[in-house]
């Protein structure tokens, strides 16, 4: 009966039980659709960089990253001999060749990014063929090469023309080459656009004169919760004296300091919006509990212990909570899962913000159970913990002045 | 008539470290069982006061206060609240029955408190409201009720616990003549038929001539105490 007593007296003023059940509705309804589109935004920006370019798991030389020169090669061969047959087996592992280079074509001259890839693993891991946006992926023909849509406008050229590309090789050899422009390739961001270089590894490595060798090879793996394992596998596997096994953070650092940054400051307006909704529920237990002294000390008065009368009063609070709470989810679980299947497009100087990063302008909230759960929890608990405000009045409750009120 | 309610040198004092109010000063009674007690007097006389230490809601500074046989002064919290659950029914001037119950479940609720099984509960609750006259109504709220209607359910819910006795506090006041008169007769033959005592603090002349003694205090002191005419 205590149950239904308390379901009960929440609806003896269902104005203000509505108005809390909304405030905590709201709060859970915020905070789930705020941090689904902070950590969507940063999931998409996060895989669209990953996923353009570095992998989230890369094998380089010991130097390689640090010094970027061609020199820091490793063997293939010798580097697939030390990975564990397990992750031979379930994830590609892709191989790059990559240098700097100057581009020239006409009466112009630029500096590129030269990338030796293996084109059929290169397409499954970042899906390079579907970025063509003129010419084709080598299908017609074997040689030549890919060119940012950027890099071709500023040489004013387009499929079928050519460009001479000059560095210098592996151990200081000259590398000159010359190659037809097979296809371009479209990039979000606009450097990448203006830089970006791809050939056949083969040629790479014939251009660099770097024999089998190659500058890091990729783990393929989309889903990223895998990382932290595979480079504790790989790390523990390979000889750390000749290889450096880097993840998409260690890759991409001020990426990952913008998003620590942001996810900060989202953090602190989530935690302002929780003691915004938390003076809301507890002006409501305070209401809940003035009101009633009376009665309270009436059900003191015939034999109600005040525990048991605690219990009811957080029954009370505990079932707005839960009205609220559930309500929340039953609607920030739908417009969370509707608004990351048609996300906003941006525009402007947010659009352009993104391209820089190389990711597509659109915020795709994260659908994910963990960030409702998460919510659900925490507002239930936030009620929960004010629910024991009642405890600290019937505590001290005498009848006889509770009646007097 | 063994005691029902014994009290011995009761004081109560409020504010006692600023300006004291004395709102009882050394009042003894003996109450026993099937008696129907009227405790009248002027406002402010200690009328309340006594009624609620009687009742065991409040504690007197000083004095020795012993209901059925137990001295409720060295009560723990917990066990006073248990205490008043079983042995003491309440009727207040208000009636104080809880909104969001129906008639029957008002009843119904101090047994619950006790941890009686539901059968048994709806059974006495049922025949309790038949005794106030209430058959018709064990289904409506106390909104849906007369103020008499309520009172009487308000009685009933007092005797559900099967107390040692009945405290009244003003229980006409609120009352119009009609509904007054059928109250006092339902604790006039509760109390003739089961034994049930009653102990009334009233202004209301229509309560004094319905009991059997009647106790005059004045400035927390008892300065009468003589049949009544009921």
């Amino acid at each position: 009966m205590l149950l239904s007593l308390a379901w009960r007296n929440i609806w003896r003023n269902k104005r203000r039980t509505l108005i809390t059940a909304a405030s905590v509705l709201f709060a859970v309804l915020f905070s789930s659709v705020m941090q689904s589109i902070q950590r969507g935004t940063w999931d998409h920006m996060v895989d669209n960089v990953v996923n353009y370019y570095y992998g989230y798991i890369q094998v380089q030389g010991k130097k390689f990253w640090d010094d970027r020169s061609i020199d820091e090669v490793i063997d293939r061969q010798t580097l697939l001999e030390q990975v564990p047959d397990r992750i031979k087996e379930d994830y590609p592992l892709v191989p790059r060749l990559e240098s700097f280079a100057l581009a020239s074509g006409g009466n112009r001259t630029q500096g590129a990014l030269m990338i030796g890839i293996d084109a059929a693993k290169e397409d499954q891991l970042t899906g390079l063929k579907g970025r063509i946006s003129q010419g084709d992926y080598w299908e017609s023909s074997p040689e030549g090469i890919l060119v940012g849509e950027g890099l071709a406008q500023n040489f004013k050229i387009g499929v079928g023309d050519t460009l001479i590309f000059l560095s210098q090789g592996y151990h200081g050899v000259n590398a000159v080459g010359e190659y037809p422009v097979r296809g371009l390739i479209h990039f979000a961001s606009p450097d990448l656009s203006k830089t970006m270089v791809y050939l056949h590894l083969t040629d790479a490595q014939q251009f660099y004169g770097t024999g089998d060798q190659v500058t890091s090879v990729v783990v393929g793996l989309k889903d990223k919760d895998e990382v932290s394992t595979l480079v504790n596998t790989l790390r523990s596997d390979l000889d750390t004296s000749q290889y450096a096994v880097k993840d998409w953070q260690q890759m991409m650092p001020e990426l990952m300091q913008a998003k620590e940054m942001d996810t900060a400051s989202a953090n602190v307006i989530l935690i302002i919006l929780y003691i915004i909704i938390s003076f809301g529920i507890l002006g409501t237990i305070l209401m809940m509990t003035k009101d009633r002294q009376y009665e309270l000390g009436v059900l003191l008065s015939i034999g109600m212990r005040r525990m048991q009368l605690f219990g009811m009063m957080w029954m009370e609070v505990i079932m707005i909570g839960m009205l609220g709470v559930g309500l929340g989810f039953l609607i920030s679980v739908p417009l969370v899962k509707y608004l990351s299947l048609h996300p906003f497009q941006m525009s402007g100087e947010y659009a352009q913000a993104y391209e820089k990063f190389g990711a597509e302008p659109i915020i795709p909230p994260a659908f994910d159970w963990g960030i409702f759960s998460w919510q659900v929890l925490f507002v239930f608990i936030i009620t929960s913990l004010l629910a024991l405000y009642p405890f600290w009045v019937i505590r001290k409750m005498r009848p006889v002045e509770a009646m007097r009120q | 008539m063994k005691p029902v309610i014994v009290t011995k040198g009761i004081t109560k004092t409020y504010q006692p470290d600023t300006i004291p109010v004395h709102a009882l000063r050394g009042v003894d009674l003996t109450i026993k069982e099937g008696e129907f007690v009227a405790i009248v007097g002027p406002s402010g006389s200690g009328k309340t006061t006594l009624l609620n230490i009687i009742g065991g809601l409040d504690r007197p500074s000083e004095g020795y206060i012993e209901v059925g046989g137990k001295d409720i002064s060295a009560l723990s919290d917990n066990a006073l609240i248990d205490f008043r659950r079983d042995n003491i029914g309440f009727v207040f001037q208000a009636y104080n029955l809880i909104p969001v119950l129906t008639a029957l479940e008002n009843v119904e609720f101090v047994m619950l408190l006790q941890k009686l099984p539901k059968d048994q509960r709806h059974k006495r609750a049922l025949e309790l409201l038949h005794a106030v006259g209430l058959d018709d109504k064990i289904s409506k709220r106390p909104i849906e009720l007369s103020g008499g209607q309520q009172q009487r359910v308000a009685v009933a819910r007092a005797l559900a616990s099967k107390p040692a006795f009945v405290l009244a506090d003003e229980p006409t006041a609120n009352l119009d003549s009609v509904s007054t008169g059928q109250l006092l007769d339902i604790m006039a033959n509760l109390n003739r038929e089961e034994q049930m005592t009653f102990v009334f603090s009233t202004h209301d002349q229509r309560v004094i001539d319905r009991a059997h003694r009647i106790i005059t205090l004045e400035d927390g002191k008892i300065i009468s105490d003589q049949l009544g005419h009921g």
